[in-house]
Parts: structure tokens; sequence; C-alpha cells
């Protein structure tokens, strides 16, 4: 894998899911981790940081509401305090959407995923990239499919998911003279919590009172053009390695699909 | 440490210098092998330098030097007959074809408007037919393997439209809808597709009078690789005039690689920004 040896990794959203693989697989390539997480997570947090450790890094964990901007500029602040440097920041937290049409969305529902989606991503940035040395850096925006395309029940989620696609572009424009990447991951489905809940089998399923496991990975992988119902978080990771890496230092201002095919499937 | 592509084998066309050079040499660094094909001479209505057998020879001495095993085939992509027999005699000989990589390509220039039909043709021809032959010539033998991966060089101009070549542009987004329409008949075998897109990239294809004086119209002389890396640098984002082979090599690795294992039907740029710019 891509080598990012003694480098430091800023990662939001890392107590869980996709954002702790993310730890895991930069720590696997050589970085030190700052592991950012709501305060509510902060067990799940301490996990984290173990598996960043026995990997022989370091990790330096910080709680916030990635709402508010000091507490992240705080958070992030202490984080680079105690490693020394910052060379990558992984915008990874966000919050899923109700399953609700556009109309039916509250006011505060609509409101909350764009304080966390996108003016979470906006503060995770304004308070890591000062931080960047005079060597650049890179900037990995978590978008998905939905940063791309619109699917049912979706409207908040969808709207800030490409909201952070003109974010991460014009990001690009300003950092690339600082040698600043700047580039969006869009995962499909991940094998996480978020997808692995009978909310989302309901949705997947609308046909049956009550789908299992079984139903939504059917519905899942019909989806996809090969045959699997979801990417692993260490898929999306992988991606995020090599974003942040060397390989590609001549990259930014792209949007990487890591979606096993489910945007370009036309049936 | 293990290699990213041990015990692969990767088919390269254009393999002789630049990218697919960069490619073969970098496949071979993480343990793969390599039939590596090039046309390895000049082609009609095309007037940047034309690569040589000894070209061809040095990739194939880089990749032993490298640690991997490699067959070469003088072919022309445009030859589907040719270019299947390549595939199978290096798939015979190496145990298979796991990898291709589609990077055989040209470049000429002229407006749409004043373009000869035959540079249109020889463009469509090499940079677009020379592709799908690549493809359906190697593709029976990722088939029978169940698995595998396609990489198609295309360009920023298989994004965007460029000045003054319109019959590349044509070709490299008709590259695209190609790679879109293979990672629907392949995704059921395993084998995934996905196009790179480089901006200018440091090789003899844009190192030359003709591309250079295409890019600064205001000199009544071919400029220096400096004044062309001046005008080149103003189309990127990021302070360069250009990608090395490598940088295109590495992101053809990736996408190579069990790290993009559920990466299909993409199109990935490498090229400094310059889409977004």
């Amino acid at each position: 894998m891509p080598d990012l040896t003694d480098q430091v990794v800023l990662v939001t959203g890392a107590a869980s899911g996709t954002g702790r693989v993310h730890c895991q697989r930069f720590a696997d390539a050589g970085a030190d981790v700052i592991a950012l997480d709501r305060p509510e997570a902060v067990d799940d947090l301490g996990e984290t940081a173990d598996g960043v450790l026995r990997r022989g890094r370091r990790c330096a964990t910080g709680t916030a509401d990635i709402s508010s901007l000091a507490e992240v500029a705080s958070a992030v602040d202490s984080g680079v305090n105690e490693l020394g440097r910052l060379d990558v920041i992984v915008a990874n937290a966000g919050i899923h959407t109700p399953n609700r049409s556009a109309w039916e969305i509250s006011p505060e529902e609509w409101q909350r995923n764009l304080d966390v989606n996108l003016t979470g991503v906006w503060h995770t940035v304004k308070a890591g990239v000062p931080h960047l040395g005079p060597d650049g850096g890179a900037v990995v925006i978590i978008s998905s499919t939905n940063g791309l395309r619109g699917t049912s029940g979706t409207a908040p989620y969808t709207a800030t998911k490409h909201a952070v696609v003109g974010l991460a572009r014009t990001l690009a424009n300003e950092l690339g003279p600082r040698r600043v990447r700047v580039n969006t991951v869009h995962p499909g489905a991940v094998a996480t919590p978020v997808v692995r809940n009978p909310a989302t089998y309901k949705r997947l399923r609308p046909d049956l009172d009550n789908p299992t496991e079984a139903d939504a990975i059917e519905a899942l992988t019909a989806r996809n053009l090969i045959p699997v119902p979801w990417v692993e978080p260490v898929d999306v990771a992988n991606a995020a390695v090599f974003l942040a890496s060397d390989q590609a230092r001549y990259i930014t201002g792209t949007q990487l699909v890591v979606d096993a095919g489910l945007t370009q499937k036309t049936t | 440490m293990t290699g990213r592509l041990t015990n692969k084998i990767a088919l390269i066309t254009g393999a002789a210098r630049g990218i697919g050079r960069a490619q073969a040499v970098r496949f071979a660094e993480e343990g793969a092998d390599i039939v590596a094909v090039d046309v390895c001479g000049p082609i009609d209505t095309v007037h940047v330098p034309s690569s040589t057998p000894d070209d061809l020879a040095e990739t194939a001495s880089l990749v032993e030097r490298a640690g991997g095993r490699v067959v070469t085939e003088i072919v022309d992509v445009r030859d589907s007959e040719e270019l299947r027999a390549a595939a199978d005699r290096g798939a015979a000989e190496l145990g298979g074809i796991d990898i291709v990589c589609a990077t055989a390509g040209v470049t000429s220039r002229g407006t749409a408007v004043e373009l000869s039909e035959a540079a249109w043709r020889t463009m469509l021809d090499v940079n677009l037919t020379g592709v799908w032959n690549t493809c359906t010539a190697s593709a029976p033998h990722l088939i029978s393997r169940g698995a595998g991966s396609m990489v198609l060089v295309s360009s920023i101009a298989g994004l965007r439209g460029l000045i003054g070549v319109a019959h590349y542009t044509a070709a490299k987004h008709g590259v695209v809808g190609l790679m879109r329409s293979l990672a629907h008949d392949l995704a059921p075998h395993g084998v995934r597709v996905n196009c790179v897109h480089p901006t200018n990239a440091d090789t003899p294809l844009i190192q030359n009078d003709l591309v250079r004086s295409g890019f600064r119209p205001d000199l009544d002389r071919p400029p220096t690789r400096d004044e062309f890396a001046a005008a080149a640098t103003r189309m990127n984002l990021l302070a360069v005039p250009w990608v090395q082979p490598v940088d295109v090599a590495n992101a053809s690795l990736f996408l190579a690689s069990d790290e993009a294992r559920y990466i299909t039907a993409v199109s990935l740029p490498v090229d400094a920004g310059s889409t977004q710019r």
C-alpha cells in the first residue's frame, strides 16, 4: 500500500464505522492519527485509538460537536500540538437522513444534516488547513454516491453530499498553489450499521412488511455492477490512503467513486 | 513486504515508452509479469516522433531489472487479429492475463474543420478502435480467470474539449463510453474496467515541436521546453506544467490492484486539477 510514514492524519467520525477503519489503514501506511468524534462516542474512540497503537503508531483523540467551530478548532489544535504536525485531513463525520420525502422533512432535520454533513466538513477544513505544513498536504472529503445523484427519501443527505463536492472543487482552486490537494471519495452502500439496520432494510424493500438482511442484500446486490451488496469500510479507506499519498501527488479536485458500479448501472 | 500485484500478469499497449513503459516498470516493481506491446514505428498522418524496437527492448530490460518476466510483441493496435494472437502468445508464455492497460495512443493537431479525413480516421482507428481491439483481444483471458482489471488511458480531453484536437477529444470521450459499457459487460465475470485521465504528461507525445507550438500560437517558432512549461502550467491548479508517466502508472496500479476491488466504471483524472480550473 502507499507509504505515509511519519505523517499525521486527522480523521473525523473516527469512533466507529468507516472512520475507525480510516484510522487503522492510515496507521497501516505508517501515519499517526488524530481521531475526533462526538463526546458521546468517547468509549468507542478509545477503541479506535487502541487499534492505532497496536499498529505501532501514535494516536491523539479528541471530542467535539462537529457543528461547533470552536469545539472542532480546539480539538484539532490540541491534537496537532500533541503529535507535532498535520499532513492529511479526512473529513469523514456524517449522519444519515430519516427516510422521508423532501417535503416531509422538518426544518430541524434539514438543518441538522447541513450542520453536520456540510458545515461540519467546512469546520474540519477550516480548523485543519492552517496546520498543514510548507510542503503542502491532502484533504480527503468523504461524500457518497448521493453526492453524484439523488435517491428517494434522502433529500438533505443528498443535498449536503453534493454540496461538499462544490466545497472541494473550490478548495482545490484555493489550495493548489500551496500544494494542498483536495478530493472527494464517493462510496456506495458501505457495510456499517448505517446501512445494516431494519430501517434501511425497509427503505430497500418497501414491498415487504418485515424485510430481513437477506432481503436487503438481494436488493442491494441487484443495484451494483459487481455482484456484491456493499463495499467494506476498508475499500473506502484504501481509496482515501491512495489519494492522501504521494502516489496521487498530481490528483486534485476530483471525485473518486468506490461503489461497485452502482452509479453506472443502467438496468 | 509483498507486492500489490504479486503473481499478476499485465498486458500493456504503448509499452515502448512514456506512460506505457512507466506502467510496465511500476507493475513489475509490485510483482507483475508483463506482456509489452507497441507498434514500434511510424503511423501515417501522425507527426510526433515514433517509438522504435530499441525503445521496447529498453522497457523489457527495465521490467526484468525490476524482477518481472516480460514478453514483447511488436503489433499495431489497429490490427485486431495480430493483437489477439499477441495476447494469446503472451498469455500462453506467462500463464494468463489478469490486467490490461490500453495505453497506446497518438496525437496530431488541427481544428475540427481543417482536419483531413485521413487524420480523423487514423485518430479514431488508433485511439478508440485500438482500445476496443485491446480489450476484446484480452477479455477472454480475464473472463477465463473470472477476475481482472482493465485500465483504459483516456485524457483530460475525455472529460472536456480542448482547442485544435477535435479528433483526439472525440476519441478520448469515446473511450469513456466504451469503458462504461465494458464495465457492464464484464462485471458478471468479475472484471473491472476504469479510465485514467492524464493532463499533459512528460512524454515524447507532447514534448515535440508540433504539440509545443499548439500551446504558444503567439510565437513564430517552436517554443522551448521552458516556454512550453510556462504555458502548460497555466492549465493546471497545481503549480506544475505536466505530470510524470509514473504518476499515471501509480493511479493505474491502484485501479489494477485489489485495493480497488470494488471500483469499476469510474474516471480517475491525474490532471493536477486541470479539469477543475
